[in-house]
């Protein structure tokens, strides 16, 4: 039992730790700051912000209207979960081409789009966040709407006696209840959306400054600017231990729908 | 005087049939006894508006609140406050913002509601606990608070599902006093949904004893305890029949 442990321990942290080992720490600040990173960091941190807002206002209520789906039929409830999940399971490529399917200007929404308005939406910063927000989304959904459940509904019963309508029950007593939840999806759709990375060259691209975010960058910048490569996994990684600092346990607890 | 009910009433959750008539004159206490299951707590919810009638209506001061053919409203827009058991003060709120809210839900500005929250906790002898959140007080001020939170909102029919069963045994009298004050001063009419006889003695006017959703006899205690019509009324009476906490 020992060794495959310590074999599976050195697999999940022996990349890390040789990360960081052979990072440049003495040129960190010059790459973080010179012309590959620095753009690729704003942008990241911009869209995956966005992309986070987009998850949330369109997320709870999906939560909620799932929380509240008791009385549905199985079938339904069962294709809803699975349109939910679906993000999480699918490889992010086929999620970026099937985002090209839905929005480029031949696609199913995007050609009535362009047609009549001219909008054009793959290979813009837009597209990063509709990408982002497409693969974040589960996670926002996911924990709130396990939170929204372990609301007592007595609460809402309370809530409705002193007054209040079924949205102000929601948005005053329901929802604050929940924060956590809500909180802890917000933090773990963002870090998604950090990473994301074959939806976004799939559906988005790579321009510099306008679509090359963190993960693409990295990826890029890895044959011609390793250093710049490295610092950059080094930012991510910083990221990602301070999202699991932030979520201690509650993830998991967020997640046991 | 408000709260003139005349509501007559078939509720249906599953295979239980609640089907009762519940007629009050304005400002009277009635006491709702009976088994677990008797029905008690459903004829609050209908009453309250959280469950709809499938049968019957519900008129309040001359006003439709239910009718299964005609219409339905919606629990908050019925004047109507209902004090659960668990007293479910909103944890995220101080004693003060939980009062206050069903002021603000009626347009009160915020400033105003919390003044007023703020003086009914006083008139209360609660304003010790404005700024505390709800996990800071005790079993016994939360019932109190529930109430006043019930109460500032000005409900022409009170509902109070087991006000005192949650509440240590030492604590209860002291506690039945307190909210037999808080009724004789109400101007309504109010129902309290109990399984303790010594609650319908301190607190109400009529006592209705339900059972299997059915009203088996309503009166004051008195002429229920010199003639009951059957035999289980006499058994609640005397308190010889088992039943801890309110059934659906």
């Amino acid at each position: 039992m020992i060794a495959p442990a310590v074999v599976a321990g050195v697999l999940l942290a022996g990349p890390l730790v040789a990360l960081l080992v052979r990072a440049p720490w003495d040129r960190l600040g010059e790459l973080l700051a010179g012309p590959v990173v620095l753009p690729a960091l704003g942008l990241s941190f911009g869209t995956a912000s966005a992309s986070t807002v987009v998850c949330v206002v369109l997320g709870v209520p999906l939560a909620a209207v799932l929380a509240g789906s008791d009385g549905w039929p199985r079938l339904l409830t069962r294709v809803a979960r699975a349109v939910v999940a679906t993000p999480l399971v699918l490889p992010p490529v086929v999620g970026g081409i099937a985002l090209l399917m839905l929005l480029s200007r031949t696609g199913l929404l995007g050609q009535p789009l362009f047609t009549a308005f001219g909008v054009t939406i793959p290979f813009t910063t837009a597209a990063v966040v509709i990408a982002q927000a497409f693969a974040g989304l589960p996670f926002l959904v996911l924990s709130v709407e396990g939170a929204l459940r372990g609301v007592d509904p007595r609460f809402a019963v309370a809530a409705a006696t002193l007054g209040a309508s079924p949205w102000a029950t929601f948005m005053h007593v329901t929802l604050p209840l929940a924060a956590p939840g809500l909180a802890a999806g917000a933090v773990l759709s963002f870090a998604r959306a950090l990473g994301e990375f074959g939806a976004t060259i799939t559906f988005a691209g790579s321009l510099p400054g306008v679509t090359e975010t963190m993960p693409v960058a990295a990826y890029i910048a890895l044959t011609s600017d390793p250093g710049a490569a490295i610092a950059i996994a080094v930012v991510l990684v910083v990221v990602a231990l301070v999202v699991l600092l932030a979520l201690r346990e509650r993830w998991l607890t967020g997640l046991r729908a | 005087m408000t709260g003139t009910l005349e509501a007559r009433f078939r509720v249906r959750r599953g295979e239980f049939v609640l089907d009762a008539e519940l007629v009050l004159a304005p400002g009277t206490v009635l006491a709702v006894v009976g088994r677990n299951g008797a029905g008690k707590s459903t004829a609050l919810a209908a009453l309250a508006g959280v469950t709809p009638l499938s049968a019957g209506r519900i008129v309040l001061d001359g006003r439709l609140l239910d009718d299964a053919a005609a219409g339905f409203v919606p629990p908050e827009r019925r004047p109507v406050g209902l004090v659960l058991q668990q007293p479910a003060l909103f944890p995220h709120l101080t004693v003060q913002d939980n009062v206050a809210f069903g002021l603000r839900t009626a347009g009160a500005p915020k400033a105003e509601a919390r003044e007023q929250a703020r003086t009914a906790l006083d008139e209360h002898g609660l304003g010790d606990f404005v700024d505390r959140r709800p996990a800071q007080v005790s079993g016994g001020q939360a019932a109190r608070i529930a109430l006043v939170r019930a109460l500032v909102r000005r409900p022409a029919l009170l509902l109070l599902d087991e006000p005192l069963a949650a509440i240590d045994a030492e604590l209860r009298p002291a506690l039945r006093g307190t909210i037999r004050g808080v009724l004789d001063s109400f101007p309504g009419s109010a129902i309290v949904v109990t399984h303790d006889i010594a609650d319908a003695e301190a607190l109400a006017d009529e006592v209705v004893v339900l059972d299997a959703g059915r009203v088996l006899q309503r009166g004051p205690l008195g002429v229920l305890r010199a003639e009951p019509t059957d035999p289980l009324v006499s058994r609640l009476l005397a308190g010889a029949v088992p039943n801890a906490g309110s059934g659906p």
